[in-house]
């Protein structure tokens, strides 16, 4: 069975490129806008504070995006190399959705990027401040578009299909804001704001137990503890509305995600742990609340709910893997919640900086954004199994014609290189977040538009570590 | 039915195309030239004339790629598995390539190595396009909509050596971006390497222009056929010219000629491919309009093409415009 293995491996090449590539937009999406954010309040209040933290996390930022940048074109080649009969089959739609993400947020991000790496005496305050709005804008817009397509993916919306059986757009409205896209994008883009809150957080707090009085370590920290304490419970909200519209749109993903096997049930309990028994179509070691999965799901208490086996097997997602990676994510919300309301009452009785028990358990959560973002996709694509295009294509039917041989011989080679290169790069930025703020170099003057200067530094973000 | 789309695409793809070529041609190109200069100042220096710019130039090859899977999704979906293995060994060293602008600069004495995954990077990315353009000149197999070749067929002479002709065309780009952005003696050494290079240069486009038309018969007799000649003389005539001026500029030393000039032959270059593969987006059998994805696709994507190109490139040009002049050493890490 050449062909089904090349199927596997070139899904496993797909899930391992774009995880790894997901875990950087994650953190940049976030960083940029943080970076505007720290800009504007440096020029408003002058305060250099907030120029010091600007210039710490920008090093990192740069060495993040690298990695973005290099990851995310392999991306745009992965649909082409692994997935041909689905580029031909969904190209007309899916293509110029890609098409405008690289017009106006891919041009937009690497043209004003070098300005605000590099543009420090070379063009005035107000400038660099623009080239750092557009960065930033430009992650936003290039996950608007990503996310319709890949939301077009799930309950593809405002299409026709032609007599070849390829599909076409009817609607481009529909298309781009088709049925899941609304809540899939204010969902990720709430997951990388929380991802980079706690980062920042995780930076703060290990800064804080060392020096407690550094000001910019107990700006940092303050600044990721408001996100947490706001953006964290509207990831809820936002969380369980996503779910409910899933529910509509992709019920048996639902189904596996809650480890619901009987056709129909009223009064459904909702497990809290358990291991989804895919051949016994039963959830083994079940651990459930009664009536809760209805009320979650429906919002009430005898609400019904199909189960998997409304559906025949064959177009069953992977009910083992969806319910843990879920339960995962939700429970890393919560616990994000839990930070925030904590920080609230720190803070309400000005112990803020002072709780180091607190501090720890903020290095501790530095990398929870992460591994809630992997584990939000997984249950989102892997949900959406067997079909690539839901309902429409199947994932078996939208592979290249390339043997299994040369698929694993692509992903023996992504892996050996995406590990050390990425892992040295994380490296790198773990040794730039342990570096204090005291020894940052002192600050480049800034130029005025017009005036010809030379770079006072060199041109990367970072400067050489032998300073 | 007055427009026609595919047509219109297919400029738009072929623009997109040779703006990479151009630019990140010439990031490339300081790559490859790499490993003739040492000194780790030198190499500071040249990374930095690119430094700010590199992922802008980068982005017209994913605008490529993702113009071609809206406005041609079959040619997307055939080439890119055709060549498979030498575009995913072009991304990998793209990678490669790609972080060492970062990691170099933060590495503590581990540089050398970020040095070798520039130059190495830069040298496997550029020779795998050469590859990837020599096959797709080669033409494709095709059964039905599907590639119907093997493994390796993308692996001929004829690839190979446009491989090897792309390293030296781009080290060439290099070299004239150098002369433009450094001076004293970096400068001098750029100019020493200028000459051989360009020898080099001159004689790989002349084999491909009689390689190609000589293995192929159909495009063999696009150029040697009566009128047709005669109508294009003056792509050889033109490329003999420049080639003229260029070795002069070198030999005044005329700091900014080159690089223009070397532009000028990657134009005309690209034309004379453009005039053998015409009409085919799949050579040797598929056209354009074979290709293209419906009305509603095309239409869709030009509207914002048409808006957003000239913003795309008035500020690109205006970046260039801020690191314009010449990137010097007296910089020194703080
Ligand atoms: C929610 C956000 C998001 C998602 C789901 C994806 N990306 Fe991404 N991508 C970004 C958000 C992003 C970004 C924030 O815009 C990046 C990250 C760092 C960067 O440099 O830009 C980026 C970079 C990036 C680049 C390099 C752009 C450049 O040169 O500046 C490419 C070609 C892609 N991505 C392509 C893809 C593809 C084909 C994806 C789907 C499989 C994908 N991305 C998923
Ligand atoms: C960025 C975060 C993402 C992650 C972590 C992710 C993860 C995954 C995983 C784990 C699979 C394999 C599923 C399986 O075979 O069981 C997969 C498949 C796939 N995903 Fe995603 N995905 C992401 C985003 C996207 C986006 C934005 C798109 C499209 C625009 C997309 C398109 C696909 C396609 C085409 C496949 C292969 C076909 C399939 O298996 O269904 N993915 N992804
Ligand atoms: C308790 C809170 C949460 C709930 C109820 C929730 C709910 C959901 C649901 C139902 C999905 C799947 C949607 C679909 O496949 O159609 C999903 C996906 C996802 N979740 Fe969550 N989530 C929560 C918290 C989080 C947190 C804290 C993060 C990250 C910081 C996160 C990141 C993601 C991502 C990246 C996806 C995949 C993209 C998408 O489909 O939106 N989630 N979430």
């Amino acid at each position: 069975m050449d062909t089904s293995l090349a199927v596997d491996l070139a899904r496993i090449q797909f899930a391992f490129t774009v995880s790894f590539h997901i875990l950087f937009p994650a953190l940049t999406i976030g960083l940029a806008s943080y970076l505007a954010v720290l800009e504007l309040l440096w020029l408003r209040t002058g305060k250099t504070a907030y120029h010091d933290l600007y210039r710490y996390w920008i090093k990192i930022f740069a060495v993040t995006f690298g990695m973005g940048v290099v990851s995310g074109v392999v991306m745009s080649y992965q649909f082409g190399t692994n997935w041909s009969r689905f580029s031909d089959i969904g190209g007309n739609v899916l293509g110029p959705l890609i098409a405008y993400e690289v017009l106006t947020a891919f041009f937009l991000e690497a043209g004003f990027l070098g300005i605000m790496l590099f543009g420090w005496g070379r063009v005035g305050k107000g400038l660099h401040f623009f080239a750092t709005c557009m960065v930033a804008l430009g992650t936003l817009i290039s996950a608007f578009w990503i996310l319709s397509a890949n939301s077009f993916m799930q309950t593809p919306a405002g299409y026709g299909i032609d007599a070849d059986g390829r599909l076409f757009a009817e609607s481009w409205m529909e298309v781009i804001f088709n049925p899941s896209f609304p809540y899939r994008f204010i969902h990720m883009t709430l997951a990388a704001f929380l991802t980079t809150a706690f980062v920042v957080g995780a930076v703060g707090a290990w800064h804080l137990l060392r020096r407690r009085g550094d000001e910019r370590a107990r700006i940092m920290f303050s600044m990721a503890m408001w996100m947490a304490a706001i953006v964290a419970p509207l990831q809820v909200i936002a969380g369980d509305q996503h779910g409910l519209n899933t529910l509509e749109h992709q019920p048996a993903k639902i189904a596996a995600i809650e480890g619901i096997f009987p056709a129909s049930q009223k009064g459904v309990c909702w497990s809290l742990v358990g291991w989804p028994n895919m051949e016994e179509a039963r959830v083994d070691y079940d651990v459930c609340i009664p009536h809760l999965g209805s009320l979650i799901l429906t919002h009430e208490w005898n609400g019904e709910v199909k189960g998997l086996e409304s559906w025949p097997r064959e177009d069953w997602p992977n009910s083992t893997v969806v319910f843990w990676t879920f339960r995962v994510m939700v429970a890393i919300g919560m616990a994000m919640v839990l930070m925030g309301m904590i920080s609230l009452v720190l803070r309400i009785n000005r112990r803020l900086y002072d709780a180091h028990w607190f501090h720890r358990l903020a290095v501790w959560m530095g990398p929870s954004g992460f591994i809630a973002v992997l584990c939000g996709w997984i249950t989102t694509e892997m949900g959406r199994q067997p079909w690539v295009v839901y309902g429409l294509l199947r994932t078996a039917d939208a592979a290249s014609p390339n043997t299994a041989a040369e698929v694993g011989t692509t992903l023996a080679i992504f892996v050996a290189v995406y590990i050390p290169v990425f892992g040295t790069g994380t490296y790198y930025v773990l040794r730039l977040m342990r570096k204090g703020m005291e020894n940052l170099p002192p600050a480049a003057p800034i130029g005025g538009p017009g005036r010809r200067r030379h770079a006072k530094r060199p041109l990367s973000a970072a400067p050489d570590a032998a300073e | 039915m007055g427009i026609d789309l595919p047509l219109i695409w297919a400029g738009i793809i072929a623009v997109g195309v040779i703006m990479y070529v151009i630019l990140d041609g010439f990031d490339l190109g300081i790559g490859i030239l790499f490993p003739f200069f040492r000194d780790k100042e030198e190499r500071d220096i040249m990374m930095n004339t690119v430094a700010p710019v590199w992922d802008g130039n980068e982005t017209w090859m994913i605008l490529g790629g993702a113009g071609l899977l809206g406005a041609f999704p079959l040619a997307y979906s055939v080439l890119l598995s055709a060549l498979y293995l030498p575009l995913i060994l072009m991304l990998v060293a793209l990678i490669f390539r790609g972080v060492a602008f970062e990691f170099r600069f933060k590495a503590e004495g581990e540089h050398r190595l970020w040095d070798v995954a520039f130059a190495g990077g830069s040298l496997l990315a550029t020779f795998m396009q050469g590859v990837a353009l020599g096959a797709f000149i080669n033409g494709i197999q095709m059964d039905g909509r599907d590639y119907a070749g093997g493994t390796f067929e993308w692996l001929t002479p004829f690839s190979i050596f446009v491989g090897v002709a792309l390293v030296f065309g781009y080290a060439l780009l290099g070299a004239g971006w150098l002369l433009l952005k450094t001076e004293g003696a970096l400068q001098e050494k750029v100019w020493e390497l200028y000459r051989p290079l360009l020898f080099l240069v001159f004689l790989a486009v002349v084999a491909i222009s009689l390689w190609t038309p000589l293995a192929d018969p159909r495009i063999g007799a696009r150029w040697f056929s009566w009128p047709n000649t005669v109508y294009l003389l003056p792509v050889p005539a033109l490329v003999a010219l420049l080639a003229y001026h260029l070795y002069r500029a070198v030999e005044r030393r005329q700091e900014r000629r080159p690089f223009i000039l070397t532009l000028g032959l990657f134009l005309l270059s690209y034309l004379g491919l453009a005039i053998s593969l015409w009409p085919n987006i799949i050579p040797p059998n598929v056209t354009i309009w074979d290709a293209a994805s419906p009305e509603a696709s095309q239409g869709f994507m030009l509207i914002g093409t048409l808006f957003l190109l000239p913003i795309i490139i008035g500020y690109t040009a205006y970046s260039y415009w801020i690191f314009r002049g010449k990137v010097r050493a007296d910089s020194h890490y703080h």
